[in-house]
């Protein structure tokens, strides 16, 4: 199962959910900037959540498929997608086989960053515990750097119910939602006392502009200057992603996916962790502007984005159990022996064959754990 | 040292990470509080902790979200913060850095010797003649932030940063004085390399040295150099350790 790279794109990486458990070693998360995209397509793929995709900037990739069969979906930004030409719908798990090449027009609409997810998942060998690229350190994903051409990326083993996933559409209302207007929900703190009452207004009531200083670790800000009480330095601390830092110079820096884990700026405050996606689709001469609510508001946010996601998993186990036009397995089941005890049985049995029950063996992984199956037809 | 008595704030750092902030100070009791804290809800291992990140003055906490609610991990850290007293009284350990300084390892050492009017040998007698206090790490994977230098050495900056500078290099810029974990560009004023390596990524931990180790500077010549690169190469490297013994002069 593989995927040849004939065009790179503008930025594409191999991302998982980020490389959790080492800041402390100074090692960055790093991983998507839109984490929850990436999870809505592993889940529609029938892929662990943390399953590595690539994420596509701006420009997607071209790439070939070599193998077989396979299931894709593009979630994140609508960045154009094309199959073999003709344009593919972004949140739909599609089929693609032998020779397909995918391609991209460039983003219709709003939004930069796409998630390129298959079933299995990219695989690439993990690094503490990551396939997330860290573009700085040279670290993880596809050798330490972005995809470039006549690159070969595998794909791992897919679910065992992958192909019943083909077709499955996230609605529109379980998407992200990006409501007009550019208003992100900041949560104050830690360092909201080194801003002047005048500078925290200025800040929660002006507009700004994302700048082109604006990568996986950080945006910066153009607009109105915030007000420090006493200078912008601290004694270094840990960045959360999110986190608003403002240095000397009271423009805004909003922390991304491959912020270092500490630093010096006074921070005003951190996006809330519902709006952090959100934020990273944002493009140079995008405008945002900046509302306060509490922590326990932060996190009813969070709580509300994980509602949807359950229902995503409500909608894919519908989706897998729908009846299939074609019996998913059938063909290896009717080529399997008949147990020797059903032979030795009456023959009104074997008069009507087809009423025997078939029997068979799935091995099925569910969340890390192998189970076998055995299962008879009743 | 008035900031050792002032009361650790909770504070919030959006909805999934809560900073304990000891006070804003670079001061070597403040930051035997922010490790002694780490460990204490190390073993206490509460199971809405993601991660710790130790740093100078603070200790930041990353929550599991969903969970725990909030309250309580405002009580639990109140209640470790309460008991942790008894923490504080071990130094830790000293970890023996090898490090062939001046030549080629360290194009800059006859500089900082000019700079503060000392001859050469004065600066690697000074620069190996303590131990350092290992607050924290950061900037890039690995890299200690080390206190304690002593001040005679403080060499101002390179005014052109160097573009590469090699894993190992050991550098002073103003009063600090630290090695480069991984190859970077870099303006410090390079005196010395260490054979050893602060990170290696396949390695596990990938680190060599961590927030609340003491080091000290070994001088090495240029053979015994490449004999601990191949030893490093091969695995079969032991770092030297000893118990921290605190004397007169560990200002950290």
């Amino acid at each position: 199962m593989s995927i040849l790279v004939e065009h790179p794109g503008m930025l594409t990486t191999v991302q998982d959910l980020g490389r959790w458990g080492y800041q402390a070693m100074g090692i960055p998360v790093a991983g998507a900037m839109d984490p929850l995209s990436l999870r809505i397509g592993n889940l529609l793929l029938g892929n662990p959540e943390n399953a590595a995709a690539l994420e596509c900037t701006l420009l997607g990739p071209t790439l070939r498929m070599v193998s077989k069969k396979m299931l894709l979906v593009l979630t994140g930004a609508d960045l154009g997608m094309k199959i073999n030409g003709k344009e593919a719908p972004p949140w739909k798990v599609l089929e693609l086989f032998e020779g397909d090449r995918i391609s991209f027009s460039g983003p219709p609409g709003k939004g930069c960053r796409g998630y390129l997810c298959f079933a299995g998942g990219i695989e690439v060998p993990p690094l503490l515990g990551s396939c997330s690229t860290y573009l700085r350190g040279k670290l993880g994903g596809f050798e330490g750097r972005a995809l470039q051409k006549e690159d070969s990326l595998s794909l791992g083993k897919p679910d065992i119910l992958w192909e019943r996933c083909t077709d499955l559409v996230c609605p529109e209302e379980l998407r992200p939602q990006d409501p007009p207007g550019g208003l992100f929900r900041v949560l104050l703190g830690p360092q909201e006392e080194y801003f002047t009452d005048a500078g925290k207004k200025t800040f929660f009531s002006s507009e700004y502009v994302v700048s082109s200083a604006a990568d996986r670790m950080g945006f910066r800000l153009e607009g109105p200057t915030v007000e420090h009480r006493d200078g912008a330095d601290i004694i270094s601390d840990a960045i959360p992603p999110g986190a608003i830092q403002i240095p000397g110079h009271g423009e805004p820096i909003v922390m991304m996916a491959d912020r270092q884990t500490t630093g010096g700026y006074a921070k005003i405050g951190v996006l809330a962790g519902a709006d952090f996606g959100r934020f990273a689709q944002k493009m140079p001469g995008d405008k945002v502007r900046f509302t306060s609510i509490s922590v326990s508001a932060g996190r009813k946010l969070l709580e509300e984005q994980e509602e949807k996601i359950e229902e995503l998993r409500r909608l894919r186990a519908s989706h897998r159990s729908r009846p299939q036009p074609e019996t998913w397995g059938q063909k290896e089941l009717k080529e399997q022996k008949k147990p020797k005890e059903l032979e030795e049985r009456g023959t009104s049995r074997k008069k009507t064959s087809s009423a025997e029950p078939l029997r068979g063996r799935w091995h099925i992984t569910i969340s890390e754990s192998n189970y076998s199956v055995e299962w008879e037809e009743v | 040292m008035p900031e050792e008595a002032s009361a650790p704030r909770l504070l919030p750092a959006g909805e999934s990470c809560v900073v304990v902030d000891f006070g804003e100070h670079i001061d070597y009791g403040i930051n035997r509080r922010v490790q002694a804290l780490r460990k204490a809800l190390e073993r206490a291992s509460f199971p809405w902790i993601r991660e710790m990140v130790p740093t100078y003055r603070s200790l930041a906490i990353y929550l599991h979200i969903p969970g725990e609610d909030l309250v309580k991990i405002h009580k639990a850290l109140e209640k470790t913060l309460g008991s942790l007293e008894r923490e504080e009284a071990h130094p830790g350990e000293v970890v023996a850095i090898p490090l062939c300084y001046g030549g080629d390892f360290g194009p800059d050492l006859s500089f900082v010797a000019s700079s503060n009017n000392l001859p050469e040998e004065e600066v690697i007698r000074r620069h190996s003649g303590r131990e350092y206090y290992c607050y924290m790490l950061g900037f890039t994977p690995g890299f200690p932030y080390l206190g304690g230098m002593d001040l005679s050495l403080a060499t101002p900056r390179l005014a052109k940063p160097r573009q590469i500078i090699p894993a190992g290099s050991v550098g002073i810029a103003d009063q600090q004085t630290g090695i480069y974990p991984m190859e970077s560009p870099g303006g410090w004023q390079l005196i010395g390399r260490t054979p050893l390596r602060l990170f290696d990524p396949e390695r596990e931990p990938p680190i060599l040295l961590e927030a609340g180790l003491w080091i000290r500077f070994v001088p090495i010549s240029p053979e015994e150099y490449r004999s601990i690169t191949q030893q490093v190469a091969t695995g079969s490297y032991a770092l030297a350790r000893q118990k921290k013994t605190m004397e007169r002069g560990d200002t950290a």
